[in-house]
């Protein structure tokens, strides 16, 4: 059995009386893509945050390439190689896209913001990926939905991760933008060295670009199987069939 | 980068001038600027000695402790936090220089350190109620306003002293009391935190911690030290105005020099510059320059002769008539780049 790239083990989850996960176990290998699926509210942002460091977990282990870490922040997780696309995309819509392409890593010739290169590696970066911009020298807050949600993508593409945390990378795209991020995942997995934990709601796309799926549902994995092994209407009868048992 | 926008936007680009004057009016500075030099070009013409050497000195002296600690002001506006303690920080530095060197005998440049390093102390303790207490920095920094004045009227017994004979001489000729020594201390202090603001990581991090607090924490930006950082500064900055009037007015007094109605009109001047209270955005620069129309409007109306009671009624008017003229520049600027 080959190491996994990153795993939880228990992990579990508390704020305040609210239990967002109370036994999660999931890994991804090196070089998957591994779609998390489940409803509104099931944890699966909590899940991502924990696993790139921005919280911590109250019980449960995680393991990065065979070795169990503690993560302290978001800064910890991404030396380790963990790296992630927030569902809120944590840009500044004051700062330039290259500077956002940068943001906490920038390029520095002491004391100063390398500019120049961060822009000459941003523009050619995002063109390699297909993400067309007239300049990136202009604010984020200028750019549409999809557009930034491009630049959040690339950015973490950009950073060499080795696991790539990608919390609905799809959510605010056209279709054209949806599927520039599809092949940026399917460019990734050709690869072959970074694993990638995808959450989306279009179990289409899930199928489409994943290798195996995970369903999340009232803070548990309930759900494991190969993308090949399973089909849309198997994923929508689970949830659905969960939706009828609630109520 | 406004200029290539614009030419994918446009068919014929406009002729040199024109692109020139556009970009002008684009930079936030713009607006006040302007204003500045109308206002100089007004009272020019009303007052034969208000372009006198003496007059240019008094407007460069009214300029320069404002322009100071809006230095800091504007730093704390962009990642999001304000200090209104920063003024009384001012009126306690030079006791707190006094002290240590007439009654420790601690000799000037240290004690100079060692003031402006407790000021930066008080800004510590600021920054840490703010992001690790979790309290409203307007709130946490009222609080320790009314604290510090207590220690300066307790320690000073609210008496004035005469500026330390170490200090007097070459060195309070250098700090504060040579007529251009302050706005000169206030132009390379301008210009380095303008580097700051806008060249190095530092300013970028403060941009994105104001900006985007979630956005930024998620990136791996320490927020809590950028706005600590910030608050030290502007405490600093003001510990350093504190003791460059003090050396200027030649005592030191616990009921001049600071206050209110210095942190009240750095602030002015952070915000007529052009600087946003929401965070994300601002400039240090534009605050200068908001500092010189304060004080060229507080000069000017005294040349004219309009009565020291008039001067507030009119510069509450002005701060308000450019605040809105600045929300209605930067909605055509707006509109002009999309």
């Amino acid at each position: 059995m080959t190491t996994a790239a990153l795993q939880a083990r228990g992990i579990a989850k508390r704020f305040g009386a609210l239990t967002a996960l109370s036994d999660i176990n999931l890994h991804v290998d090196p070089g998957e893509v591994l779609g998390l699926i489940g409803d509104n509210g099931a944890g699966k942002s909590t899940l991502i945050k924990i696993l790139c460091g921005y919280h911590q977990p109250d019980a449960g282990q995680i393991v990065v390439a065979g070795q169990e870490v503690t993560l302290r922040s978001v800064d910890h997780a991404r030396s380790l190689g963990i790296d992630t696309v927030y569902q809120d995309l944590a840009l500044i819509n004051e700062l330039s896209v290259y500077h956002n392409m940068f943001l906490n890593r920038e390029l520095v010739r002491w004391p100063l913001l390398n500019n120049r290169a961060m822009k000459r590696r941003a523009e050619r970066h995002l063109k390699d990926m297909g993400v067309n911009l007239p300049d990136v020298g202009v604010e984020v807050a200028k750019l549409s939905g999809g557009q930034r949600q491009a630049i959040a993508v690339a950015r973490s593409v950009y950073s060499d991760a080795k696991v790539l945390l990608l919390d609905e990378p799809l959510a605010a795209m056209g279709a054209k933008e949806g599927t520039m991020i599809l092949d940026v995942i399917r460019d990734l997995k050709r690869r072959g060295d970074v694993s990638v934990i995808i959450i989306a709601h279009n179990y289409a796309q899930v199928l489409d670009v994943c290798d195996r799926v995970n369903l999340l549902q009232h803070g548990r994995i309930t759900f494991d199987k190969r993308a090949a092994d399973t089909s849309l209407e198997e994923l929508t009868d689970l949830v659905v069939a969960d939706y009828r048992r609630r109520r | 980068m406004a200029d290539t926008a614009e030419r994918t936007a446009e068919e014929a680009p406009p002729r040199a001038p024109r692109r020139v004057l556009d970009a002008f009016l684009r930079r936030r500075e713009a607006s006040v600027l302007l204003v500045a030099l109308a206002l100089m070009v007004y009272f020019r013409a009303s007052s034969d000695v208000f372009l006198s050497r003496d007059n240019l000195v008094n407007i460069a002296q009214a300029t320069a402790p404002t322009a100071i600690v809006a230095v800091g002001i504007v730093l704390l506006l962009v990642s999001g936090e304000i200090d209104l303690s920063v003024g009384i920080v001012a009126a306690f530095a030079p006791f707190l220089l006094h002290f240590a060197i007439d009654y420790y005998g601690v000799p000037v440049l240290l004690a100079l350190v060692l003031a402006l390093a407790l000021a930066a102390f008080i800004g510590l303790v600021n920054g840490f109620i703010v992001t690790q207490l979790h309290v409203p920095s307007f709130v946490v920094t009222l609080g320790t306003f009314f604290a510090v004045q207590g220690l300066l009227l307790i320690t000073s017994h609210a008496y004035p002293v005469p500026i330390p004979e170490p200090v007097q001489g070459t060195f309070q000729t250098w700090i504060g009391a040579g007529p251009w020594a302050s706005i000169t201390w206030a132009v390379v202090i301008v210009a380095v935190f303008h580097v700051v603001l806008t060249r190095t990581r530092w300013g970028l991090h403060t941009i994105s911690v104001g900006g985007n607090p979630v956005g930024a924490t998620e990136a791996g930006i320490r927020a809590s030290r950028i706005k600590i950082g910030n608050f030290m500064i502007t405490s600093a900055l003001g510990g350093l105005v504190g003791i460059m009037e003090a050396a200027r007015i030649n005592t030191i007094d616990p009921n001049i020099g600071g206050g209110t109605t210095l942190t009240f009109y750095a602030i002015s001047a952070a915000v007529i510059g052009g600087t946003a209270l929401a965070g994300g955005s601002g400039t240090i620069v534009g605050a200068l320059l908001g500092a010189l129309v304060l004080a060229t409007l507080q000069n000017g109306f005294n040349l004219i002769g309009y009565s020291a009671n008039t001067i507030y009624l009119i510069l509450g008017l002005a701060i308000l008539a450019s605040m809105i003229a600045n929300q209605y520049l930067s909605r055509l600027r707006r509109a002009g780049k999309s």
